[in-house]
């Protein structure tokens, strides 16, 4: 464990939509433990659960890893998907490339990425063709 | 509204519910895709949805949302009800299609815009 912070790791199982969200979930649990004020553990949450979503969705799976800082939460979620061409286009609002099975799982309103913009105070998202992807979720706690 | 107003408006039967007397609902969001749930961030809030998936729950747990009506007549599934009972989440389920439950509530006073975070 680094000094002054803590670390978690989760696996993000592919393809299984009943346990999805769980990392997500966890680590909700683990800020609202720690006495993080709410407003940011529900934006903690929601931006990663979004990512997560993603590597379930459009990645098979991955893995999620997170530090927790006196004054941020940084999210890591990798996998080893198909990862985007243009990344431009999929920070748009409503574009999406899932097929109908996700979208009658409840997904592909191409508005995660959109969301996690939205509610991390950082994103970064590293992607390479045939490799994976990478998104960086920082949100800052003070 | 409290939540018995809600299941009478609705015509609901409980499914679970959870302590939710002191709760008071000032908004409503009607969705079937959970991103679009998470675009709408606000209190108190009951999510409305015709999707029978156990992802509804977990997007209701992310984003504090305590009462999910299922339209519809639909059903949830043991999966859905089992999780929901373990993050205290009460849910409802009508008849009444999204269209007419949302009009219900909100002709019975739901109408609050809610506060973004
Ligand atoms: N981890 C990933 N690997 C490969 N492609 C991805 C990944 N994350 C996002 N994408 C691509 O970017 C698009 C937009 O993603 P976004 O999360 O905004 O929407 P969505 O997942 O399609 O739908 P929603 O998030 O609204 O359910 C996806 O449809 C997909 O093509
Ligand atoms: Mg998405």
């Amino acid at each position: 464990m680094t000094e002054g912070c803590l670390e978690l790791n989760y696996d993000i199982p592919a393809n299984d939509f009943l346990h999805a969200g769980e990392a997500s979930s966890s680590v909700k649990k683990m800020l609202n433990q720690l006495g993080v004020d709410p407003d940011k553990v529900k934006k903690t949450a929601i931006s990663m659960y979004e990512a997560e979503i993603n590597a379930v969705i459009h990645a098979d799976g991955g893995a999620a890893h997170i530090e927790i800082w006196k004054d941020k939460v940084v999210i890591k979620i990798c996998d080893k998907g198909p990862g985007i061409p243009n990344v431009e286009l999929a920070m748009q609002e409503g574009y999406t490339t899932a097929p109908d099975h996700v979208r009658d799982m409840g997904f592909g309103a191409g508005m995660g990425l959109p969301n996690m913009k939205r509610y991390a105070d950082s994103l970064d998202i590293d992607t390479a063709v045939g490799k994976g992807t990478t998104v960086t979720i920082t949100v800052f706690l003070k | 509204m409290k939540v018995n107003e809600i299941v009478k408006v609705l015509e609901a039967t409980v499914i679970t519910e959870i302590d939710s007397d002191g709760l008071e609902i000032y908004s409503a969001c009607g969705a079937d895709l959970m991103s679009d749930v998470m675009a709408f961030v606000k209190d108190n809030v009951v999510l409305l949805t015709g999707l029978i998936n156990p992802q509804v729950v977990r997007t209701a747990e992310m984003m504090d949302i305590k009462v999910i009506v299922f339209v519809r007549g639909k059903s949830p599934t043991q999966e859905i009800i089992d999780l929901a009972i373990e993050k205290g989440i009460t849910i409802l389920t009508t008849k009444y299609s999204m269209f007419i439950s949302c009009g219900k509530l909100y002709g019975a006073g739901v109408t609050g815009r809610g506060v973004c975070c």
